[in-house]
């Protein structure tokens, strides 16, 4: 485990507020959805769930064929796609059109995906203003943060943190009643908004047959950022693309149900190609830019690319226990909770953060509330024995390579394991049948010390059960 | 002959909680069954396969296969030993289709305590008494992966003299997932601290799970807590009497 993940993980943990932040907010939006998805409610949802899986699995397997058809549909509305293979081309893209039209102020929706490739920071190195317009990212780009949940990014942010940064940052009077400091972000968005050369958003999903990009938002910022500015640039992951219009029948039902418990988000957008003739609103130029930045690298391997299938819920934040700990911000990149734990690895090498993986009690939380049943439980057990596999090429971790190499040996000559069973349990401090708070100096290393942080340890019983049957 | 069913324990009950075993074998005898304990088995390999190292993992799950191969049946008492032969040993044999024939034979062979005797005994009643206020904590892979929900219940239900009182949330984990308690210690016993929230917050005097694994670390952490709160297998409550 690397320095930084470990010390993240103690000072989460550590912060008592931190704690309750996050576990209140977990719980809530848990809550939420269990109640929006409950067989009374919806007794299809497990039904969805499969089409929902079943759909997303047709298009990856497809991807070429729905890409290219996507791209025609589009560019048959007067729009364009561009292909970006990593965080450096779009920025490039997005700085060279915004020199050659002289733009300025760009405002930006909510989009994990450019969060992935830094894109503010990208832009503002370049002398440009890009402002995030949803009220939580803003907050963050306040606070100089990254999201800390993939829906709620301020999660874990007080009204009284928020009412700091707002004073800090847009020096105004400290306000702490949430729909005060609503009004004060929406004061300055809005001047943003009507300045603003580009918007650019990101997109919840790329429908092929209809070359439309479809963004789901409660906020109504997306539909500024859409269509108050000269130019729009969707920015998505190639594995964003479904076949039809219609297969949002599906998606739209588990979307909102799981990431926020609402039935449905305030604002569905379908936005195809720029303003039309004879139309009054939208952009005069409609870019799609499309990331690759190492999804393609998940389509050869068939174990593990339904992590592809995400639709970036976050529902799978909320169910885990480890996250619901340690927070978003443990994470060694933007995508956290499960889903980050399973795509980090695949999209940035295993080496990124080699304990990423092992970073889970694998108690199965997470894929059983997946809407599009991604098994995470499983990726991530493929991703633990990468690692291994990549440990072994490296000649790294060879004491515990060793240590379970030894481990196969004892459990296959059982006259071996009962020995060692015995041996072990010689060993063992006399606990009088109590339960051990601790072991002499020199036992206290490795996995023993380890269990012994935190608890107590069983008794050794005077027989094994082996014994005991042999002699009952 | 009778009923005929082969005890795999675990290495864990047979290391640590032989206790477990003794009862588990207990009540199947007085429900009529005849029992035999192969005595080559050790291990399903779990620790390593959840460990990522997936040859040593097979090693030990080719050394199961063999130690049951002539069992009929075969009664685990842990959700987590049960998962990994029925829902992980295939995906261990994936290229070897000889050893997959023998896992999907095994599958269908092998059955958590708790389920065998609803399912298969069918008895829900098995006679047991014990006057104690009990909460039952959803091991992670009898629920998630077994399905495994009401069949304890059910049990704990007909035990004279019992009552359950269930903890919300009964079914998020405890922290323990095997070499994940060690690898991440302080974050392991903060989960085993929310967890034991729960427990204390019902007024039960007693947690019962089916996994012993689950219960050494509850009981470790209780115990760490200084707090006077017992663990019990659900085999050990269906044994008392």
């Amino acid at each position: 485990m690397s320095v930084e993940f470990d010390r993240k993980i103690h000072d989460t943990l550590a912060d008592a507020n931190l704690q309750l932040a996050i576990y209140t907010a977990t719980g809530r939006l848990k809550e939420k959805r269990i109640e929006v998805t409950a067989d009374n409610v919806l007794p299809d949802y497990q039904e969805l769930r499969t089409q929902a899986n079943a759909l997303k699995k047709h298009a990856i397997d497809n991807l070429d064929h729905y890409l290219e058809e996507f791209e025609r549909n589009v560019e048959g509305y007067g729009g364009k796609v561009v292909y970006c293979k990593d965080a450096t081309e779009v920025s490039d893209f997005v700085l060279d059109l915004a020199k050659r039209r002289g733009s300025k102020l760009i405002v930006k929706s909510k989009s994990m995906t450019t969060e992935e490739v830094d894109l503010n920071e990208r832009l503002e190195h370049h002398g440009l203003e890009s402002v995030e317009t949803d009220l939580g990212e803003y907050i963050l780009q306040l606070a100089h943060e990254k999201p800390y949940h993939i829906v709620a990014p301020a999660l874990h942010k007080t009204r009284y943190d928020v009412a700091d940064i707002f004073t800090k940052e847009l020096h105004v009077a400290r306000e702490t009643v949430p729909e005060k400091l609503t009004l004060i972000a929406r004061g300055v968005l809005r001047e943003k908004f009507l300045k603003a050369d580009i918007g650019i958003s990101g997109a919840n999903f790329l429908i092929a047959d209809s070359g439309a990009v479809a963004i789901i938002e409660n906020e109504g910022n997306a539909r500024l950022t859409t269509s108050a500015p000269k130019i729009h640039i969707a920015v998505a992951g190639i594995e964003k693309v479904i076949p039809r219009a219609r297969d949002l029948a599906v998606f739209l039902k588990l979307l909102a149900r799981s990431a926020t418990g609402q039935l449905l988000s305030v604002y569905t957008s379908f936005l195809a190609g720029p303003r039309r003739p004879g139309e009054v609103d939208g952009p005069e130029e409609f870019y799609v830019v499309l990331l690759d930045n190492g999804r393609t690298k998940l389509l050869p391997d068939r174990s593990k690319r339904e992590s592809l299938y995400c639709i970036r819920c976050g529902a799978c934040l909320n169910a885990c226990p480890v996250y619901r700990k340690i927070g978003g911000h443990s994470f060694p990149w933007v995508y956290s909770g499960p889903i980050g734990a399973i795509i980090t690895p695949q999209f940035m090498g295993v080496s990124h953060e080699p304990a990423l993986p092992f970073a889970s009690s694998l108690c199965g939380a997470c894929g059983e509330v997946c809407p599009v049943k991604i098994d995470i439980p499983k990726v991530l057990l493929e991703l633990r024995s990468d690692v291994k596999k990549s440990e072994a090429r490296e000649g790294q971790n060879r004491v515990e390579k060793l240590g379970f190499r030894i481990f196969a040996w004892v459990m296959t000559h059982p006259r071996v394991y009962e020995l060692a069973g015995r041996m072990a349990a010689s060993m063992a401090p006399a606990g009088d049948g109590k339960w051990i708070k601790s072991v002499p100096a020199p036992m206290s290393v490795g996995p023993l010390k380890a269990w012994l942080s935190e608890r107590d340890l069983p008794p050794s019983p005077s027989r094994s059960f082996r014994e005991m049957w042999r002699h009952r | 002959m009778g009923k005929q069913v082969s005890l795999f324990v675990t290495c864990m009950v047979d290391q640590l909680f032989p206790k477990v075993g003794m009862a588990m074998a207990d009540v199947l005898e007085r429900l009529g069954y005849g029992i035999d304990f192969p005595e080559n088995q050790t291990c399903c390999g779990q620790p390593a396969y959840n460990s990522g190292y997936r040859a040593e993992a097979r090693t030990v799950a080719r050394h199961f296969l063999k130690t049951f191969e002539a069992s009929q049946t075969i009664v685990v008492p842990s959700g987590s030993c049960t998962a990994m032969v029925t829902h992980h040993f295939k995906e261990l044999f994936q290229k070897e289709p000889e050893t997959l024939a023998l896992v999907h034979a095994m599958e269908k062979k092998v059955y958590e305590f708790a389920t065998f005797l609803t399912d298969v005994a069918g008895v829900e009643d098995v006679g047991a008494r014990m006057e104690d206020v009990v909460t039952f904590h959803d091991g992670c892979h009898a629920l998630r992966e077994l399905g495994i929900q009401s069949a304890p219940r059910r049990l704990l239900a007909h035990v004279k003299g019992l009552e359950l009182r269930e903890m919300v949330p009964a079914e998020e984990c405890c922290g323990f997932g095997g070499t994940f308690a060690v690898k991440f210690a302080e974050l392991s016993g903060a989960m085993a601290r929310t967890k034991i929230e729960a427990i204390v917050g019902t007024g039960a005097h007693t947690v019962v799970s089916l996994d012993p694994s689950c219960l050494m670390q509850i009981q470790g952490a209780l115990s760490r807590a200084g707090l006077n709160v017992r663990t019990m297998h659900l085999a050990e409550v269906l044994a008392s009497r």
